[in-house]
């Protein structure tokens, strides 16, 4: 077999998953977005652009998801990265593999149980009571956008201990005593060696949190309580609720664009950041 | 001659839990020499390297370096740079920022002028010139060894520490780089301290040889005198290759020692003290201190030989006698034609001056 036709035939399955479960469905959500609402929902061919002209009546679900889902990836870069250094550097052998199977045990129950432990936990009965013993107030913690926040960083962590983890275990140790024999302190040495050579894991990390977030709805569901809601608590409304199928696909699309710019803006950074190495902009 | 030392260790042991990685260390670096660890690996060499540069603590003992006890003072506050095993070079840097990166942690931090032209000097030292732009990935491995030798230089250490620098090279760039390694040390005047389990390297190179064993200083010397005046049965055979014969002292007969052979017969040999009457000894005598001579040679032992392997600028022949057991005679080429061409199972004489053997005590 010539090794064109073999390369052909091995990336067949992959490009027509792509093909049937990306790129159709995508033109499919272009299309609807310029369509009209059918009188029982759902969708009738035409070409209008009122789907987009109407986006700002959903700009509180965008501006959520716009500042939540940035602020929870940063939240969990800034908890995980402690924690994946502390586990590939500074623990010792013998727990690491304890501790990271730690790591990932909230994952073996499933996330609208988690997310529902959080309800008792923020809710009246929970932490706002034990607040509120100690005199300092009753603070409202449910159904805030704290209340997510909470949610998305307990339930995205691992996604971000991980990456960050391979990368710095993967860091020879001998670079850090190199750097410690030409003078440098500890600090420094993590700054101009170790923080850098981790950038593949944080981007890693960041993008895989990131892109997960902007689609989040559950969480924001759950802790939020319809107070607190992202494009994808519309997309949920506008599609399975008011059946505005074109109105929805409008949305979506847009998203997709938001995310791309986001995306692009963020590997461009971080391929600067790291003086243009491209296993960190590739992730 | 009395020269400074520049280094110091005493009675420095190293532990790891129940393990003794280095045990009681003496040793005294003069200021500008080059002096070698020579040892298999697991004998303490790379832990006495890493207690220089401070990457290992002593648990007992002290290390001066310039004269300052440097216990608990960590890597970056010593004046010492290191050479690395597999270079440790900065995959995220080029060649230039690699070079510069100690003097870039200098504190005030010197004008970034000056250390670009520090970093030029160093490159040029280590004829690198012009390659300061390219990302380490981009060099070959006697490259990368040169970068990693000139970010160490460049920052003029008091001494400059080689972890098994070559390991990773192929043999004659090895060869060339332990020439180019000896000249600028020379040139630059700095001590060099390095640590290879390859013989050839540390005789070639050094000024001093230091032989460790399980943790401890075997013996410290000039390479000749590891040679010819080795103290225990270890250095000798580590330090080239000899023959050891089993005996027992008989008496001394001036500065010499007279001894048997496990079938009676007597040796003549040189030794570092007076022995007493029935030590156990082992009589080390190098290959090319046996001459081969025909059967019948006055003071000649007959001997049968068993192999007979050419290796080019010498032959070697392994020889057989009840009396002395099995014995390595090496030829060096042209030196006699007679004791060239012999054939396996022929009936020689082996010989060796007086004094050729050397009475080492059982170890």
């Amino acid at each position: 077999m010539r090794p064109a036709l073999r390369t052909t035939l091995f990336l067949a399955p992959a490009t027509a998953w792509l093909l049937f479960m990306l790129v159709l469905p995508l033109l499919v959500v272009v299309l609807f977005s310029f369509g009209e609402r059918g009188a029982a929902g759902g969708y009738v061919p035409a070409f209008t652009l009122d789907n987009y002209a109407n986006l700002s009546a959903r700009w509180t679900a965008f501006r959520n998801t716009i500042l939540l889902a940035p602020l929870g990836t940063v939240l969990c870069l800034l908890i995980a990265y402690p924690l994946a250094y502390h586990l590939a550097i500074k623990a010792d052998p013998r727990w690491r593999t304890i501790l990271l199977i730690l790591v990932i045990v909230p994952f073996w129950t499933s996330i609208l149980i988690r997310s529902y432990a959080w309800i008792q936990i923020l809710g009246g009965n929970g932490l706002p009571r034990l607040i509120a013993e100690l005199g300092l107030g009753r603070p409202r913690l449910i159904n805030t956008p704290f209340a997510v926040l909470v949610g998305i960083v307990y339930g995205y962590l691992p996604l971000m201990v991980f990456p960050i983890h391979v990368a710095l275990e993967k860091i020879d140790r001998r670079l850090l005593e190199a750097s410690a024999d030409l003078g440098s302190p500890p600090w420094r040495t993590f700054l101009q060696i170790t923080l850098p050579l981790s950038l593949a894991g944080v981007a890693t990390g960041s993008m895989l949190v990131f892109i997960l977030l902007m689609g989040e709805f559950l969480i924001p569901q759950i802790l939020g309580g319809g107070k607190v809601f992202f494009v994808g608590n519309a997309l949920v409304d506008l599609f399975l609720q008011s059946r505005n199928w074109p109105f929805g696909a409008a949305v979506a699309a847009t998203l997709v664009l938001v995310m791309l710019v986001t995306v692009t803006i963020y590997l461009r950074a971080m391929k600067r950041l790291s003086g243009g190495r491209d296993d960190v902009s590739m992730m | 001659m009395d020269v400074q030392p520049i280094a110091e260790l005493r009675a420095v042991t190293k532990r790891y839990g129940l393990v003794t990685a280095a045990r009681g260390l003496n040793l005294t670096i003069r200021q500008g020499e080059f002096l070698s660890f020579l040892g298999p690996s697991g004998c303490g060499k790379t832990t006495a390297l890493r207690m220089l540069a401070g990457f290992e603590q002593a648990t007992e003992g002290e290390v001066l370096i310039d004269g300052r006890v440097v216990n608990g003072v960590p890597p970056h506050l010593r004046p010492v740079n290191m050479v690395f095993q597999q270079y440790a070079l900065f995959p995220h840097m080029n060649v230039a920022r690699n070079v510069g990166y100690g003097l870039d942690q200098r504190r005030p931090r010197p004008p970034a002028a000056e250390i670009a032209q520090e970093v030029g000097r160093a490159l040029q030292m280590v004829r690198l010139a012009g390659f300061g732009d390219r990302r380490i990935w981009e060099m070959s491995g006697g490259q990368q060894q040169r970068v990693a030798l000139a970010r160490a230089i460049v920052n003029r250490p008091k001494i400059l520490l080689l972890d098994e620098p070559m390991a990773a090279l192929d043999k004659k760039l090895r060869h060339d780089m332990q020439i180019e390694l000896k000249s600028l040390q020379r040139e630059l005047g700095i001590t060099f301290v390095l640590v290879t389990h390859d013989q050839e390297e540390a005789l070639s190179m050094s000024d001093r040889v230091c032989i460790m064993n399980q943790g401890q200083i075997a013996q410290i010397g000039t390479p000749e005198d590891l040679y010819d005046r080795p103290q225990s049965r270890y250095v000798a055979d580590f330090v080239g290759r000899s023959n050891f014969i089993p005996s027992r002292v008989v008496g001394m007969a001036g500065d010499r020692v007279r001894a048997r052979g496990p079938q009676g017969l007597a040796f003549t040999a040189r030794t570092p003290g007076p022995l007493a009457a029935g030590t156990e000894i082992v009589l080390s005598l190098r290959p090319e201190d046996v001459r081969i001579a025909p059967l019948g040679a006055p003071d000649g032992h007959p001997m049968r030989i068993t192999h007979r392997i050419f290796l080019g600028e010498h032959t070697e022949y392994h020889l057989s006698s009840v009396a002395i057991g099995h014995l390595v005679a090496v030829v060096p080429r042209g030196a006699d034609a007679a004791a060239h061409d012999l054939e396996v199972g022929a009936e020689v004489a082996a010989l060796w001056r007086d004094g050729g053997p050397l009475a080492l005590t059982k170890d």
